[in-house]
C-alpha cells in the first residue's frame, strides 16, 4: 500500500487531487461519479458577502484545448451558504475548502470570517485571481501591495489553513506569492485562469459579453507548470499546481515541479469522472517507480 | 435521476439533405430511464480542434432493442466529426441531463419544432403517444428538403407542416400555419424547439391565449452537469442553468419573454 497523503500547513489530505472551485460545484453535481471519499478536497464555488447574479449570458467560449468563462462569481452569498449549503456539505467524506472573494479588503473579511466559525470547514481559498468581475477578484491579485493587503486582513480573523489563489495575470508571480507568504498565507494555490478573449468573425463580435474571460484547460498548463516551478523554489508553504491537469501524468509533473498537492479544474466538465482516474494513476505510478510515499515526488524533478 | 458515462455503438447513420445526420446508436449498458426533452454531452472522437462535449438532444429512444437516435445539424466541426462516423464506431456518452417535459392534464397538446429544432419532438410525440396523449404536431423548414422523417411522426399524431418556400405543406414561418387562427386555436400546452427567435415568435403569437408555452433551449455549456454555470438563462427568479434546470422552461419563467 502506497502512501499517498500529503499536507498542507495543519491541512491533512489523503491524497493530492483536490478539485478546482467553478469546476465542481458543490460537490454533489458530481455524486454519479466521483466517490468524494477518494478525493484530497473540494473547493467550493466562490463565495462572496452577498448575492451575485454573474455576466449575462454567453459567458463561455471553447478555445483550441481550452475554455474562456466569464461567469462572474455567481453565487448566493455568504449567509445563504451558511444556512442553505453548508449543512448538505459538511459532512461529505473529504475535506471541504470555501473560495472566498470579494470587491472590498472588508468584505473578504467579513466573508472568511463567518466561514471561520464552521466546524467542518479546515480551510478556505482566497481568491484574489478571479478576471471577471469589475471591481475586486483579480484587482487585488495583480498588485504586491493589496495583495498582501488582503491576506493580513483575512489572517487576523481566519484561523484555520488559509490558501491564497494566485493569479497569473501579473509580471512577476515570484513576488506575489512571497508578498502573501509574508502576511501569513500557509499555502498558495495557482493558477487561476489567463486573460483571453474570442471574437466572432462573422458578426465581427465578441464571444463573451464581458468582451475577455479566463482561459483554463490544458492549452495553459505549460505556463502553470512553469510558474509553480518559478513559485515553489522561492517560497517555504506548500503550493497546490492549478492548470489545465487532465490525467495523473498532468497531476504528477506538477508534483515533480514542486506542487504539494494539485486540482483539477476543467478536465471535470469533459469527463466527471477524471478525478478518480487521476487518484489511481498516482497510485500505479508510485507501484511503477517502487515509490513509497507521493510526498517523495514533491519537488524531484531532476535538472542536473 | 441518476447519470451515466456509456459507450454506444454506431448501428446506422443517415444523411437525409445536406445538412443534417441521424445516428442509431446501441449502448453498451442496459438503458437508463430516460425522458423526452432530456440530452447527451457526446465526446467527440479523434478531432483535437472540439475540446468540449456537445449537447444533443434525443430524438428517439428503443427500450426494446437498447438503442437511442440522435439528429444533429450538423453546423461546425464537432457535428461534422457526427456526420463522419461508420457503422461500428463508438461514441462515448453522459446522459440523460436536464429535466425534459412534464407531461400536462389537458390532451390538447401541439409541438411545434423548426429546423433541427424537431430532434427532441420525435421521442416527445413517441412518449406522449405511449401515455395515451394525442398530440398535434406542426413541422416548419426553409424547404421539403430540411423537412425528415414525417412517416415517423405521423405514427404518433397529427402532423402539419408548412416551409418558407411552400415546397411542403403550408407557405411561411412556422407562426403562419393556419392552425394559429386566433379563433380556431384550441391547444393548451404547446411544447416547441427550435431557434430562439422562432420560439419567441410563437410564444408573442400565443400571448393573450389560454395556453401554457414550453420551450427547449440550446444555450452554449461545457460540463452539462450544473457545476460550470455557463449555460445560464435569465429567469424571473434570476440565472438558472439550462442544463440542469431545463432545458424545458415554462415561457412565464423567463424573463424577458
Amino acid at each position: 500500500m502506497k502512501d499517498l497523503s500529503v499536507k498542507l500547513h495543519s491541512l491533512e489530505l489523503r491524497n493530492p487531487v483536490m478539485t478546482a472551485s467553478g469546476t465542481f460545484g458543490y460537490g454533489w453535481e458530481y455524486e454519479d461519479f466521483v466517490d468524494l471519499s477518494k478525493l484530497g478536497g473540494i473547493v467550493v464555488k466562490a463565495t462572496t458577502g452577498s448575492h451575485r447574479e454573474g455576466n449575462p449570458y454567453p459567458r463561455m467560449a471553447e478555445t483550441p484545448h481550452g475554455m474562456l468563462n466569464a461567469i462572474g462569481l455567481q453565487n448566493k452569498g455568504v449567509d445563504y451558504f451558511i444556512k442553505a449549503i453548508y449543512p448538505a456539505i459538511s459532512d461529505f467524506p473529504t475535506n471541504v475548502i470555501v473560495n472566498v472573494s470579494g470587491s472590498t479588503v472588508e468584505e473578504y473579511e467579513s466573508v472568511a470570517e463567518k466561514i471561520n466559525e464552521l466546524e467542518k470547514i479546515p480551510a478556505i481559498e482566497l481568491n484574489i485571481s478571479c478576471p471577471n468581475v469589475k471591481e475586486g477578484g483579480m484587482a487585488f491579485g495583480t498588485s504586491c501591495a493589496s495583495a498582501q493587503a488582503v491576506t493580513r486582513a483575512v489572517r487576523k480573523v481566519y484561523k484555520k489553513t488559509l490558501i491564497v489563489k494566485l493569479s497569473p495575470n501579473v509580471t512577476s508571480i515570484v513576488e506575489i506569492a512571497k508578498g502573501v507568504e509574508d502576511e501569513g498565507a500557509d499555502s498558495i494555490s495557482l493558477i487561476n485562469t489567463l486573460l483571453g478573449m474570442a471574437i466572432d468573425v462573422e458578426k465581427r463580435k465578441p464571444v463573451l459579453s464581458t468582451i475577455t474571460g479566463g482561459l483554463s484547460g490544458p492549452a495553459i498548463k505549460p505556463v502553470a507548470l512553469r510558474m509553480v516551478w518559478q513559485v515553489s523554489q522561492e517560497v517555504k508553504i506548500p503550493v497546490i499546481g492549478i492548470g489545465g491537469i487532465s490525467n495523473a501524468s498532468d497531476a504528477i509533473s506538477f508534483l515533480l515541479a514542486g506542487a504539494s498537492a494539485i486540482q483539477v479544474g476543467t478536465a471535470n466538465f469533459i469527463d466527471p469522472s477524471v478525478t478518480m482516474k487521476i487518484v489511481a494513476g498516482i497510485e500505479d505510478y508510485l507501484e511503477r517507480h517502487r515509490i513509497d510515499s507521493v510526498k517523495d515526488l514533491v519537488g524531484a524533478l531532476d535538472v542536473s | 435521476m441518476k447519470k451515466f458515462i456509456h459507450d454506444f455503438k454506431v448501428i446506422k447513420k443517415w444523411l437525409p439533405g445536406s445538412n443534417h445526420v441521424i445516428l442509431h446508436l446501441l449502448c453498451s449498458e442496459p438503458l437508463p430511464p430516460i425522458k423526452a426533452g432530456q440530452f447527451a454531452e457526446i465526446l467527440i472522437p479523434d478531432e483535437p480542434e472540439v475540446f468540449l462535449r456537445r449537447p444533443i438532444s434525443i430524438h428517439d429512444v428503443d427500450t426494446k432493442n437498447n438503442t437511442i437516435s440522435l439528429f444533429v445539424k450538423i453546423v461546425g466541426k464537432g457535428t461534422y466529426k457526427l456526420s463522419e462516423l461508420r457503422v461500428d464506431d463508438t461514441l462515448n456518452l453522459l446522459y440523460p441531463l436536464g429535466q425534459g417535459f412534464e407531461f400536462p392534464e389537458h390532451d390538447k397538446i401541439l409541438l411545434v419544432g423548426g429546423g433541427c429544432g424537431v430532434a427532441p419532438l420525435l421521442f416527445l410525440a413517441h412518449s406522449l403517444s405511449q401515455h395515451n396523449y394525442h398530440p398535434d404536431i406542426l413541422i416548419g423548414s426553409r424547404n421539403a428538403d430540411e423537412i425528415h422523417e414525417t412517416g415517423e411522426y405521423e405514427k404518433y399524431g397529427n402532423l402539419y407542416l408548412i416551409t418558407e418556400d411552400g415546397s411542403l405543406g403550408e407557405k411561411g414561418l412556422v407562426t403562419h400555419h393556419s392552425i394559429f387562427k386566433t379563433d380556431e386555436f384550441k391547444y393548451k400546452i404547446v411544447y416547441a424547439c427550435g431557434p430562439e427567435g422562432m420560439l419567441k415568435a410563437v410564444n408573442q403569437k400565443l400571448k393573450g391565449f389560454d395556453t401554457e408555452v414550453f420551450v427547449s433551449l440550446e444555450n452554449t455549456m461545457a460540463c452539462g452537469i450544473g457545476a460550470c454555470l455557463s449555460c445560464v438563462v435569465k429567469t424571473t427568479t434570476g440565472n438558472r442553468c439550462v442544463c440542469t434546470e431545463g432545458p424545458v422552461f415554462n415561457t412565464k419563467e423567463l424573463a424577458g419573454w
